[in-house]
């Protein structure tokens, strides 16, 4: 029962971060000069964006373990990582919309860095989606793995060549250029969102484990009526 | 990989009516294209080059997923690895389905120019572009052709892989293609080129590398 203690507390502690951080954001930190109480969502918005290129590096390494060391254990975590990715860039292009439409006065815009995160949620739904046509373990996990090796080296390729065709967002904040009281907010959420993508890494490679051993698993005998 | 080569030339050429088939479909693609841009001349002019490119992508679906039938038949690849290596298999096929499509862009350079009025400015650099840009395309179509032929709905699992990967390939052979039929005032033309080339040379040594995996698994 250990392991689910684990996963337990970090959703916990991820949750209860959050909540904190998310509390601060909305109604502690000041509204931005220019933005107005619209800036907020970048509380949540910095976050995801941090975590879902952490999964997705997390998901090349774990392809790449598995193509090396042919473990099972690989599988599982990058096909958890995998669903996790494709969640948090399909949440990131929700809230950037939502932001650009009041900010920008367009939902989207085709800049280098809203252009390669939609490229990346198109690329790894498609292996998620790959993974659900393969009927054999190995082909999946093997072939899976393969496709994200592919997609990951493209992502820096996609980013220069999309900045070389067209460019809008706004530069990288750095802490010290943002004021204090909006700092806070900001890492409060990102260690929160941290801790609370572990518990769901986790969970979802038991999850992935429990389904190949029901698909390895030899077919129950028929009970006669 | 000499033999290798052969049986794919081999293949390819008793498949004949299947490249009539890709070029039709490849002009049809134009077609319609065009009846979904409107009659406006001018702007069918701007398009063309976008058009040039969308059309080979499309063809391309079709084409790279036959380069597979032959081998996932009666399971015929499984005979394959046996006496030839996975990297060999898959640069045979790939270079194959190259050329296939550079003549294929070749072919469809001339209807482009009557279709839409479109000035083959820049011939030498258009040549150049179509070869690089189909090289971009070949490489990855072929390996998750390879890929999407062994698993279930592969009509559907090629273009889902293939399209969002090839996007930097598109963009630059676009681009490229635009500077060689409009002119290049700003000397662009040069830096595109090795975008593409860059791209290319990345797929073509990754792919090679992970054809490994996708052929002798499973």
């Amino acid at each position: 029962m250990t392991r689910q203690r684990v996963a337990a507390a970090f959703a916990l502690v991820g949750l209860g971060l959050l909540s904190w951080g998310s509390y601060l954001g909305l109604w502690v930190a000041p509204p931005d000069r220019y933005m107005g109480d619209v800036q907020r969502i970048m509380y949540v918005h910095v976050p995801t964006a941090w975590l879902a290129l952490v999964v997705f590096t997390l998901a090349f390494v774990y392809a790449l373990l598995f193509l090396i060391r042919r473990t099972w254990r690989w599988d599982a975590l990058h096909e958890a990582t995998l669903e996790i990715g494709v969640l948090y860039t399909a949440l990131l292009c929700i809230q950037g919309a939502l932001w650009g439409k009041p900010t920008w006065g367009v939902y989207w815009a085709w800049d280098p860095r809203l252009t390669t995160v939609a490229v990346m949620l198109l690329s790894f739904a498609g292996i998620l989606s790959l993974r659900h046509f393969l009927d054999d373990p190995l082909r999946r996990a093997s072939w899976s793995a393969t496709a994200t090796i592919l997609a990951s080296a493209n992502v820096p390729v996609v980013y220069y060549s999309v900045r070389w065709w067209n460019s809008l967002h706004q530069l990288q904040s750095t802490p010290k250029t943002v004021n204090s009281a909006m700092v806070e907010p900001l890492r409060i959420n990102a260690f929160g969102l941290l801790a609370l993508t572990i518990a769901l890494i986790m969970i979802r490679s038991w999850i992935a484990e429990a389904r190949r051993r029901r698909d390895l698993a030899p077919p129950l005998p028929e009970i006669e009526a | 990989m000499m033999a290798l080569l052969h049986k794919e030339f081999l293949l390819a050429w008793r498949g004949r009516a299947r490249v009539a088939a890709s070029l039709t479909f490849a002009a049809a693609t134009l077609l319609m294209f065009s009846f979904s841009a409107g009659a406006d001349g001018r702007l069918l002019q701007r398009l063309a080059p976008g058009f040039l490119w969308l059309a080979i992508l499309l063809a391309s679906t079709l084409t790279l997923q036959a380069s597979f039938d032959a081998e996932t038949q009666d399971g015929a690849l499984d005979g394959l690895i046996l006496s030839a290596s996975a990297a060999s298999i898959f640069y045979a096929k790939a270079l194959t389905n190259w050329l296939f499509l550079a003549a294929l862009g070749f072919v469809l350079l001339p209807l482009i120019a009557a279709l839409f009025d479109a000035q083959l400015g820049a011939l030498d650099r258009l040549m150049s572009v179509l070869l690089l840009g189909t090289a971009g395309l070949a490489a990855p179509g072929t390996l998750y052709a390879a890929l999407a032929g062994r698993s279930r709905a592969a009509g559907l699992m090629l273009p889902l892989l293939y399209f969002p990967l090839v996007i930097p390939a598109l963009v630059s052979s676009v681009k490229a293609s635009e500077l060689a039929f409009f002119g290049d005032p700003m000397n662009q033309w040069g830096g595109w080129m090795s975008l593409l080339l860059a791209f290319c040379l990345i797929f073509w040594s990754l792919c090679g590398a992970l054809s490994t995996a996708i052929l002798e698994d499973g």
